[in-house]
Order: C-alpha cells, then structure tokens, then sequence
C-alpha cells in the first residue's frame, strides 16, 4: 500500500517536444486516480514516467515514500496493464501471470497459490493452460489483469486497458475493475480518453491538456464547477454548451458576471418554458435537429438574431448552436420555435479565454 | 475465382505433368542408371528401367568409393558435408540473432556504422572474393578444417536483416511488460524473444541448411585432403577421370544421395522452405 | 525506423555484435579491400617485386580480347537462362494456379530441383547427354543431329543454359505462383464480367499485375546465372571446349589455379564486384519503389 506523490514533473523529449509541463499530483493510500485527456495531452506518457518506461527529464515521481526518479521499472514495486494487454503469445495463461513472479525468485508453490487465487477472482481457473490466441478479448483483459493482481504490487497502472473491447464488455469490465480495485484496496493510477470510463471510476480525477493538469478533483466537483472552459467542454455528454458574451448583453440577463466572457450551460439544465428567467439566461431557439436516446431526448436548435420574435430579450446570446437535454421522449417539433431557459445558479462563467472560472 | 471449362482444365492438367516430366527426367536416369551395370552404359546401351545392381551400387558408393584415384567413400563425404551445413546454418542464426537483437533493442555509439557495415555484406558472394579469402583462410591455418569451410560463408547478412525486420514487429509493449515482470537483457531474448522468433529460425535453417549443404566453389578450393572433401566436390572428382573410366553408376548413386537430403527438407518441410525462402529474398 | 522501447546498457550491445562484426571483418572487408589493393600492383615474374601501376591491370584486361568475350559470353547466357527458365516457370505456375485437383502435389513435385546443388545438375545433364552414352544423345543422333558438345562450342553452350534454366524453374515457380495469388481474384472477376476472354485477361490484367514479380527474378535470375553456373560449368564443361563455356566467374576461378597474374585476378574480383553491386543496386531500387508503390 503506498500513496504516489507527483512533484513538477516535466518530460521533454530529446527533439525539444514538451510532453509533460510540470505536473503535480497526490494519490492518496489506496485511492483510484484517473488521468483523461484528448490523445496527445501526455496522460500516458505520464503513467509510463510513473511505471519507469519513460524517463524523467524534471521533477520528483514518489512512490510509498520514495523516489523512484532513478529506480527500474521492476524494482518499482508497481504493476502495469497494458491497452494491447503485452501478454506473452508463447507461454500459458499461467505462465503469463507467474513469469513476473519467477523473475523474483518466488517459491514455486507460492506462486501456484497467488496464480490460482487470481485466476478464480477472474473466472480464469478453466483457462490456465490455454495460449493468449485461445482466449477472447474479454479474457485476455482479464488475463493481463491477472497478471497485475498476482504480483501484490505497491501500484496498479492501467493504460487504457479497455479501448480495445467492444461497447457491452467495457461496461462490464469497467464494473469489475472497480470493485476489484476496492475490494485489494490498492493505489491505482488509470489512463483513459473516455470521459464516462473516467467519471465512473475515478475518486480522484485529473483532466490534462497539452501536458498540463487542467483540474484535479473528485469527478462530480470537477463536473458540477469545471475549471476552465477545456474541461467544461470534455467532461459530460454532450457536452456543455459555451457561449462568448459580449459586455453589453451581460448586464440585464447575468448577475455578477464582472469579468466573465463566455458563458456555459449543460444541456441538462435548460427548461423549455415560456417563462422568463431571473438572474438566468433564456434562448430563443429555432429546433433543427431531435436525437431520441429513450431515457431522454436531445434537442438541437440554432439561435438566430433575425428570429428574435420568440425571444426577444436584450440579453440575448450570440448566434450558434446550442443542444438541450428533455427527459423520456415528448420534445418539441423539428422547426419548431421554442424558448430555453437555464437558472442562474447552473451557468457557469468564465474569462474570455477560457482559462479561469469566475465566480462560485 | 472464374469457373474454367472442361478443355482448359485438362489443358492445365497436361501441362503440369509434361513440366514435372521434364523437371524429373533426369533425375529418374540417375535412378535407373545407379541400378545397372557400368559396362552397358559404357556401351550406350543403358535401358531405361531400373537394373538389379541396386544394393551392389550403394554399398560401394557409400561405404567403399570409386575404384579409381579418390577412394572415399561417400558417406563421410556426406558427414563432412552434413557438418559444414549444420555449422554454417547454426552459425549464421546464432551470431545474426544476437547482433540484430543489439541492433534493435539497444543505443549505443557506432550502432547505424555497424549496420551497415554488416549490411553491405548483402551484395558480394564468396565467389567475387575467392581467392582474398582463400590467402587469409590459409594464413590462418584453417584450410581442410570445418572452420574455413564454413567461416567464410557465415559472413553474410541476410539473417542479421531478416531478424531484425522480425524484431521491428515484436510490440514495444512486451519488452515494457518485460521489464515491469523483472527481466533484463538476457532473461527477455531468452524468454521471450527467441520463443517468438522460432519459426523464423526454423524457416531461415532450412533455407541455410539448403544452401550450406550445395556449396561447391569454396569446398573446392580449400579442402585438398580426400577425407575432408564435401559431397559436391567428391562428384566433380569422380567424373575427372578419362570417360572410359568413370564409374556411371556410383556417380550417379553420389548424384542422388548428394540431392537426397536438401530435395527430402523440402518437400518435408515445405511450409518453412517457401516462407524462409521468400522472407530471404526480401 | 527505430524501437522506442530499448535497454540501457553499455557494453553488452557491442559484445553481442562482437562475433557477427568479427566475422564479417575478417573474412569478408579483409579479402574485399585485398582484391581492391592488389588489383592496383603489379608483381615482377619471380614476385620478388611489387609496383603500384594505377589502372594498368584493368586496362589490359580490356584490352584482352578473351576476358571481353567472356563478359558477352556471361551476359547472354544469362539472359537465355533467365529468359527461357522464366517463360517456362510462368507458364507451369499459371496452371498451377487455376484451382484444380492435386495443386498441392503438383506444387510439391515442382519445387523439390531447387535444392539440387548445381555441380550435380550438371552430373545429371552431362550424363543425360553425353556424346557417346547419354540417352537423349541417341534420340537426337536419330534425327540427324551431329551431337557432341564435348567438341562443338555451341552445343556446349546450349547444355549449359539447358541445365541452368532446368535448376531454376523451381525457384521461378514458386515465385510467380506467390505473385499470381496475390493478385486480388475480384480483379480478375471484374475482367471476366467486363468480357476478357482467358487468354486476354492473362495479357492485359494478369502479367501486367506479375510485372513486379518478372522483373524482380529478371535481376535474382541473372545474379544466380553469374554465380550458381560456377558447379554447373565445372562438372559439365570446365569452360570448354575451347572458352565456349567460359563465364567471368569461371575465368577468375582458372586464371587463379594457373597462380599467375595476381593483379589481374584481383582485377578481374574487383570488376565482379562491380558487377553485382550494380546489379542489387537495381534490385534495392525496385524493393524501394514496391514499398512506396
């Protein structure tokens, strides 16, 4: 059991890319820390700093109250599964999970006890003597986290280990991971691009873009007041919906907007009524599109300045699209004009690049 | 596939068996004149089926040898031959494995020079340097030795290039998984590296076997003792004798036992012959 | 194209190139650099003295009458061997590649001459051959034909390129059977619908597709016809009668066994050595433009 401390870490590549621009980071003894980002932020290529696959070029990687700045991947005490799962094509599902364990010299009984127990927690016990190509997707993931368990590491690192399975077994697996994360107690630090995976797993969640921590928080935190416009835009789906203010529209609709520039609304907190709203934002909307999900409807409408009839407030928003969430299946027609309306205690405003949350 | 009609079938039909004639022909007279009598095909008289001197003919070519001036008997040209092919192809695999396994999955300086100092070996046989190689085999002491019959032919890079390309395929993340399970160096070539890349070995050993086994030029210029000739150079000097004194049928009984175990590796073994011979070529 | 996932180590990467650099060294740049030294000197008759005479070893060997001979003379036989070894092979791996019964066995008992060396090839043929009790001979005396290529030149030859192409249809099958079933068979469908007749589709879709191929084991074929003939040659002919069957490689071998030019034998490796570096350049530049194509 170790927490992993991240201390400025930074990584620049020998051609001069900066990949990681100083990172910091706490996970906590037995926390679940999720790093998500678009491809290219650096969230893998700062696990793999942590695994030891890639060196530090600054900073201070701690894990369980050491450096391992210099320490080898394997006497790092961690352990890794891999988003193409890295299972040896030759050995045995057994002799996959053991073969890290030989290498330390283990007892050959010790080793049959750890790979039997983890084998059972996966419903793997049937397949041990079979080949990685025997098995399913599903079950190699399973494998390649078997091979994580057995080793009773310090650190569980996941690098998007389920980008490769399809929509249902994700799901699933998503699930299992979880609570067999609880249930061994033990740190883990998981890389995904998924922002559902991510808001579903995580008790600490960092949001990276171009190799910066953009927030870090527990998810529903980092959902409900998202720091900046890039992780108000990547958490939740569909996403939230960002609007550029203009000075003189602010004054008669947004209370206490001094500074704000842009302001965002998430789909699930419009209203379609007729009613104006105090302090809150109302759009006129034309609907142009409708996506029925079942549990719920998306409306999408655009807003237009020569269709002000609807809504003619002087607070009203520049033109652009803006996507509202209906519950169960009755929404508005396609064409049909409609108004939205969104209290003022679920906008969300920040500067006008995007970079700064203003106000609570 | 479009659906041939019947003329064109057999049409097809035909010509293979005419091309397989042709391919075989000469090798069914080598059969047929190894089982008969030297003095009718001395005369021009040979029949074309098989004769009864069969068991006659193959112990004195295997065990005895010609009558005339070499009097080796082919079976130990045939070990011989068998050893220079076993230590060329070994050889070859061993040092090539290892150094393309430096080449990809290590930095250091010189690395590019030393690929292409090894690369380049490509392009020249042994037969444009024949007699450069003869002197130094020589100054080293190494003529009529399984060392300078097969040294010379080990230096070549078409295995180093074709493990390499392999390793290229090999994911990144086996050798990180690797490392993360504790193995170094050593214990991931050996491990898992080289369980991987056997059926590449495999199909670059028959190739190699194949060719190590037909080698002629070279054997025939370093080895002058008779009991350290190869199987191909042993042929040549039985047929060196004026006409009228080669012994037909045991050249031939050495024609066939000299093709016997290159022809039997691949046609046993044809799935590793066409795929080492094609990964070779590229 | 570089691995990024490596090992960090010092010396262990050089010992593991050790033995191949060693080798290579030794037995290949050694002798190489030797023959390019030498071809430059010239050794007095009693090799007591050795001047250094540029480009002189080269220019008598062109200005020698025999050794261009021999250059023409490696040069058409290797086309003819190529050529009609190709056109034969072609022809067998079309039929082999319709789908009919037994393709494997009939696979199988074309591929095996590969592995037979090339010194009893020409064991084989020499015997099949032989002016006074080969088989054929008789059949071909019967016709009228005054056969004896231990004394006419040109048939000499003509069993040479005979025997050689024979070895290597094997080879030319397989490859042109490997190319004929990479072509995507829809291609060939969709020539059929469009009313190709056979023949047709063979000329204007199949061979155009193969060209890669053809050309290819146009470069393989001629590289083997230079080298691979040596056992051939030796077994059938040693170069005779006359210098009919004198190849370049051959020359170098027989210049070498008289032991006495030294410098002209070197120059004679060093243009070898040309030759083929040339020739694999041409080869390289093909694989180059296959990749990128």
């Amino acid at each position: 059991m170790a927490n992993v401390t991240l201390r400025s870490v930074r990584k620049t590549y020998p051609g001069g890319f900066e990949a990681i621009k100083g990172v910091d980071v706490d996970v906590g003894d037995g926390q679940f820390c999720v790093l998500v980002g678009p491809s290219g932020c650096g969230k893998s290529t700062l696990l793999r700093m942590v695994a030891g696959l890639e060196t530090i070029t600054g900073g201070e990687i701690d894990i369980g109250g050491r450096v391992v700045n210099q320490v080898e991947p394997a006497d790092r005490d961690i352990a890794m599964v891999f988003q193409n799962y890295a299972l040896y094509p030759h050995m045995s599902v057994y002799n996959n999970m053991a073969y890290g364990l030989r290498n330390r010299g283990m007892a050959e009984a010790e080793i049959r006890t750890r790979v039997e127990e983890a084998a059972r927690v996966l419903e793997l016990s049937p397949m041990l003597e079979r080949k990685p190509r025997q098995l399913s997707g599903g079950q190699r993931q399973r494998v390649a986290m078997g091979r994580a368990i057995v080793r009773q590491p310090k650190v569980f690192l996941f690098d998007e280990p389920l980008s490769n399975l399809d929509a249902k077994l994700r799901i699933a697996m998503r699930v299992e991971i979880r609570k067999l994360q609880r249930r061994l107690n033990t740190t883990s630090i998981y890389v995904t691009h998924d922002q559902l995976e991510a808001m579903t797993l995580a008790d600490i969640l960092v949001v990276m873009n171009g190799g910066q921590v953009e927030q870090i928080g527990n998810p529903l935190d980092i959902y409900q007041k998202p720091a900046t416009t890039f992780v108000a835009s990547f958490i939740g789906a569909p996403p939230m919906n960002l609007m550029p203010l203009r000075s003189d529209e602010l004054t008669s609709q947004i209370a206490g907007a001094d500074g704000a520039g842009i302001v965002g609304i998430r789909p699930e907190d419009f209203v379609i009524t007729g009613e104006t709203a105090s302090g809150g934002v109302a759009l006129g909307l034309t609907v142009e599109a409708i996506e029925h999900v079942g549990a719920e409807t998306f409306v999408y409408g655009s807003r237009r300045r020569e269709e002000q009839g609807v809504a003619a407030n002087p607070g009203e928003l520049p033109p652009g699209e803006v996507i509202v969430r209906v519950p169960g299946t009755t929404g508005p027609a396609i064409g049909e004009r409609i108004r939205a309306v969104a209290p003022r205690d679920k906008l969300h405003l920040f500067t006008a690049d995007g970079r700064k949350r203003v106000g609570p | 596939m479009v659906e041939e009609e019947g003329f064109q079938r057999y049409l097809a039909h035909a010509i293979l068996w005419i091309g397989i004639a042709i391919v075989a022909f000469p090798v069914y007279l080598a059969i047929v004149a190894s089982t008969q009598d030297n003095a009718v095909i001395a005369n021009g008289q040979m029949s074309l089926l098989p004769g009864g001197h069969f068991l006659e003919t193959y112990y004195q070519t295997l065990f005895v040898g010609t009558s005339g001036s070499t009097r080796e008997p082919v079976l130990n040209m045939m070990l011989n031959s068998l050893i220079m092919a076993l230590l060329i192809a070994v050889g070859k695999i061993a040092i090539s494995i290892i150094s393309a396994y430096a080449i990809v999955y290590f930095r250091f300086p010189f690395r590019m020079a030393i690929f292409w100092t090894i690369f380049i070996t490509l392009m020249l046989p042994v037969e444009v340097r024949i007699y450069p190689t003869y002197k130094i085999v020589a100054d080293l002491h190494l003529l009529d030795s399984y060392a300078g019959l097969s040294l010379p032919l080990i230096a070549s890079a078409t295995a180093t290039l074709l493990f390499r390309q392999f390793f290229m395929t090999v994911p990144d993340e086996l050798l990180e998984a690797s490392r993360i399970d504790g193995a170094g160096p050593f214990r991931f070539f050996w491990d898992t590296l080289l369980p991987l890349s056997r059926t590449n070995m495999a199909a670059l050993f028959v190739i190699l076997f194949i060719l190590g086994w037909n080698q002629y030029l070279w054997p025939l210029l370093i080895t002058t003792r008779d009991d350290m000739q190869t199987i191909q150079v042993g042929i040549r000097k039985m047929i060196t004798t004026t006409d009228a004194l080669t012994e037909w049928p045991v050249v031939m009984a050495t024609a066939l036992l000299a093709m016997l175990p290159p022809v039997f590796v691949v046609v046993v073994m044809q799935k590793l012959f066409v795929r080492g011979l094609v990964e070779t070529e590229k | 194209m570089q691995k990024q996932a490596i090992f960090q180590s010092k010396l262990l990467p050089y010992a593991l190139v050790a033995p191949q650099l060693a080798i290579v060294l030794i037995f290949f740049y050694w002798p190489a650099a030797q023959a390019v030294i030498q071809s430059f000197l010239l050794q007095d008759a009693f090799g007591l003295s050795t001047s250094f005479v540029w480009f002189e070893n080269y220019l008598e060997l062109f200005k020698d009458p025999a050794y261009f001979a021999a250059i023409v003379r490696t040069f058409a036989f290797s086309f003819a061997i190529a050529v009609s070894s190709l056109s034969f092979a072609l022809l067998l791996a079309v039929m082999a590649d319709k789908p009919l019964r037994g393709s494997t066995l009939y696979r199988t008992l074309l591929i095996w001459p590969y592995a037979v060396a090339p010194p009893v090839v020409g064991v084989l043929w020499v015997f099949m051959l032989h002016p006074s009790l080969g088989v054929l001979s008789r059949y071909l005396r019967a016709m009228g034909v005054d056969w004896n290529p231990l004394l006419d030149g040109d048939q000499a030859a003509a069993l040479i390129i005979l025997a050689a192409a024979w070895k290597q249809i094997s080879y030319n099958f397989l490859f042109f059977l490997a190319g004929l079933q990479s072509i995507p068979k829809s291609v060939i469908e969709a020539a059929a619908i469009d009313g190709a007749r056979p023949m047709r589709r063979f000329w204007t879709v199949i061979f155009p597709l193969l060209s890669p191929t053809i050309f290819f084991l146009l470069v393989i074929n001629i590289v083997y016809a230079f080298f691979d003939t040596f056992g051939i040659i030796d077994t059938m002919t040693r170069g005779g009668p006359g210098k009919a069957t004198e190849t370049l490689v051959y020359k170098v071998y027989t210049d070498g066994l008289l032991g006495g030019n030294l410098g002209s034998s070197a120059a004679q490796s060093v243009i070898l050595m040309v030759i083929v570096v040339v020739l694999t350049g041409i080869q390289f530049r093909f694989v180059e433009r296959k990749v990128t194509y």
